[in-house]
């Protein structure tokens, strides 16, 4: 059966490992081998966004490393994550032709979550059961820049017992964006509120992303707020059965 | 100067960026469906951007042709490199022709020039004529959005600022409020003795410039008095009448979801002999003031902007700041990359990093500038003249340091864990340093045993 490479991205390494343990149960479930390249880290987008571009690069040139010595399917858990993959690291190594050729590679093989499950394997029901109700936030990278947004509803829709109900304004941006969070605080807060906002009014007792950072971000505010909403990754739920 | 955030911080949740946030989703909306109900829209938006990056790649040539062709039918031309040049032209012409009286039109580039200042010092009278100028100007107020100046009022304000200042009955009927603003206006326009505007378009071909505007304004601006001035951003043109009808296709639908503006004047040269109106005198004045240096560096792109402002009414942090807040003429997305790169980038290094580079302003955008990376690209010069958030590089260093050697990155991971087991709750409602800015208004949840631990005890150290 087929290998994919686990890319999991520090923030699920770091605070939601849950969520990288769920995507092993799903696509094991799926009949693949999951690797996991252990020289993994980070793959540079938050200096890169920040314009930091030497550190993104280094740290770009590192992942482009341990990945390309693997094979199969590179799969991460994170829209933004696997679009600095597949969109910014080619652009960052562009000047030195065998990191392009490598990037190039890579690029081809790395696939956001979701975006694997529906359009790679061709699966949108994944025999996943919960209760309740849920409602989907979509993440921006994912969503304008790799084109992710069927593929979680899709999936969602096939979960037994579980109810998706629609979110007001799902397409806008929650006020994360990595280190704007801390360059604009006042900002992203009040974009965070009218978020939190329109997922109480949801109804739903879940809140479901594909992207931790966002997830982060939306579960700091609601644990600030004293919400009971709970704030799952997709894997998360389409794991359980 | 103050920054974008001081200026963000004083707006957010204010009443006027409540007006402005409905405003704005009106706008998209708009958009949104005009776009469904235009399928040729995604062909119309490659054909636009290929005949704006078209012309800024030959911007010389159709420069001159412009030029050419307008002084072929009795205009004038004058090249300003920059503000005063141009201001002081417009000056020596009105004071030349005896001017006291003008009426404008809207126009972004006069706000840039900050021409009415200059003629004001003068001793001339400007009056705004477009429905929302004229209300910033009653207001001593600025503009907050590129094609709606007073998106951040409401009908209720305006109403009491025409009592005030125009002495009529308060009313916040709209149809009533314009029928005052017309009244008010009329007499100005038939005894100005010049008339400014912009130019939307301006066609290199024929000399032509086009003005768009949905209230008629523009059209007795640029006919009634006896002298018209034009002021044409330099980067405004296209080549040929049939490349200006495709920008026109995509202007109004992603502007207001309109098909056409309820106007659309082409004008091409002043009154001829035998005509019955227009006016005697067509002066157009190109203004540089920066756009050839920024045409020369990495965010030319930013110069095919056909100023709709649909990226305006899509940006998430701009309808959460409202306009002020980017303290330059133009707001927005656009503004963030235009402002620094046609100005200074070290007084405006803080734009760039206004974005949470969610992209919905490249997924509207009528030419399809991609902003974000136009934003992304700016923040590296930012970091490279270190007029940017520098308290970054010292933590970004350690973090790449940690990051390209996998060792000290899981060391990294396990000091978090053992910090993250300190809070018993598992989050953390208070962090030191810059850490702070997170957890005034959010908590952060507790590192914990990473994935790379979890792994290893599930396989066994494979």
């Amino acid at each position: 059966m087929a290998t994919v490479q686990l890319f999991v991205t520090c923030l699920v390494d770091a605070f939601a490992p849950q969520v990288g343990e769920a995507v092993v149960d799903l696509l094991e479930r799926l009949g693949l081998t999951v690797e996991f390249p252990f020289g993994q880290t980070c793959c540079g987008q938050p200096a890169f966004n920040a314009g930091f571009r030497d550190e993104a690069r280094r740290m770009a040139v590192h992942t482009l490393e341990v990945l390309d010595a693997t094979e199969g399917m590179i799969v991460l858990p994170s829209g933004s994550c696997a679009d600095m993959v597949i969109r910014h690291i080619p652009d960052l190594v562009a000047d030195d032709p065998d990191l392009s050729e490598a990037a190039q590679r890579v690029a081809a093989r790395t696939r956001e979550f979701t975006s694997f499950l529906v359009d790679d394997l061709d699966v949108t029901d994944v025999e996943a059961t919960g209760a309740g109700s849920c409602t989907l936030h979509h993440s921006c990278h994912g969503l304008r820049n790799l084109g992710v947004k069927s593929q979680p509803e899709r999936l969602l829709d096939n979960v037994q017992g579980m109810d998706r109900v629609e979110l007001a304004d799902a397409t806008e941006c929650c006020g994360f964006g990595g280190l704007f969070a801390l360059e604009m605080p006042d900002v992203s807060i009040a974009m965070l509120d009218r978020k939190l906002d329109n997922i109480e009014a949801s109804g739903a007792d879940t809140i479901v992303g594909g992207d931790i950072s966002c997830l982060l971000h939306i579960a700091g505010g609601l644990h600030r707020r004293g919400s009971s909403i709970e704030v799952r990754h997709i894997a998360e739920i389409l794991a359980k059965r | 100067m103050t920054s974008f955030l001081e200026r963000a911080r004083s707006d957010i949740g204010t009443p006027p960026i409540a007006a402005l946030q409905i405003g704005a989703r009106r706008f998209s909306d708009h958009r949104a469906h005009a776009v469904e109900a235009f399928p040729p829209m995604d062909d119309m938006r490659d054909r636009a951007r290929a005949i704006r990056l078209h012309t800024l790649a030959n911007l010389d040539r159709y420069l001159a042709q412009f030029a050419d062709a307008l002084e072929g039918v009795g205009g004038h031309v004058f090249f300003a490199a920059d503000a005063h040049e141009a201001n002081e032209y417009v000056v020596q012409l009105a004071h030349a022709r005896n001017v006291e009286r003008i009426v404008k039109s809207k126009s972004m580039l006069t706000e840039e020039l900050h021409l009415n200042d200059a003629l004001e010092a003068e001793g001339m009278e400007v009056v705004e004529t477009d429905l929302g100028e004229l209300i910033v100007q009653l207001a001593n107020d600025r503009p907050s959005h590129i094609i709606a100046p007073v998106l951040h009022k409401t009908r209720f304000e305006i109403g009491t600022l025409f009592e005030e200042k125009l002495g009529v009955p308060y009313t916040d009927d709209p149809i009533q409020l314009n029928t005052i603003a017309r009244r008010h206006l009329r007499p100005l326009f038939l005894t100005a003795d010049m008339g400014i505007s912009g130019v939307n378009i301006a066609v290199a071909q024929t000399g032509s410039i086009c003005i768009v505007t949905n209230e008629g304004n523009g059209r007795l601006t640029t006919t009634a008095p006896r002298i018209h001035v034009a002021m044409l951003g330099a980067e405004r043109l296209v080549p040929s009448i049939g490349d200006m009808s495709v920008i026109l296709e995509v202007l109004a639908r992603s502007a207001t979801g309109q098909k056409l503006s309820v106007y659309t004047n082409v004008l091409t040269g002043p009154r001829r002999p035998g005509e019955p109106d227009g006016p005697d005198e067509l002066h157009v004045v190109i203004v540089d003031n920066g756009r050839s240096k920024v045409l020369a560096g990495p965010s030319s792109e930013i110069l095919a902007c056909i100023r709709c402002g649909a990226c305006l009414n899509v940006c998430p942090v701009y309808r959460t700041v409202g306009g002020h807040a980017y303290g330059s003429t133009y707001p927005g997305p656009v503004g963030s990359v235009l402002t620094p790169a046609l100005f200074d980038l070290d007084e405006w290094s803080d734009l760039p990093y206004a974005s949470t580079l969610c992209g919905a302003c490249l997924e509207v955008c009528p030419v399809r500038i991609d902003i974000p990376r136009l934003l992304l690209d700016q923040r590296n010069l930012s970091v490279q003249t270190r007029t940017g958030p520098m308290w970054m590089r010292r933590p970004l260093r350690a973090y790449a340091g940690a990051a390209t050697h996998p060792g000290r990155f899981r060391a990294l991971l396990r000091a978090g864990a053992v910090i993250g087991r300190l809070f018993r709750t598992g989050w953390i409602r208070r962090l030191p340093w810059r850490g702070a800015a997170w957890t005034r208004g959010r908590d952060l949840q507790a590192p914990v045993k990473s994935f790379h631990r979890r792994w290893k005890e599930r396989n066994r150290g494979s």
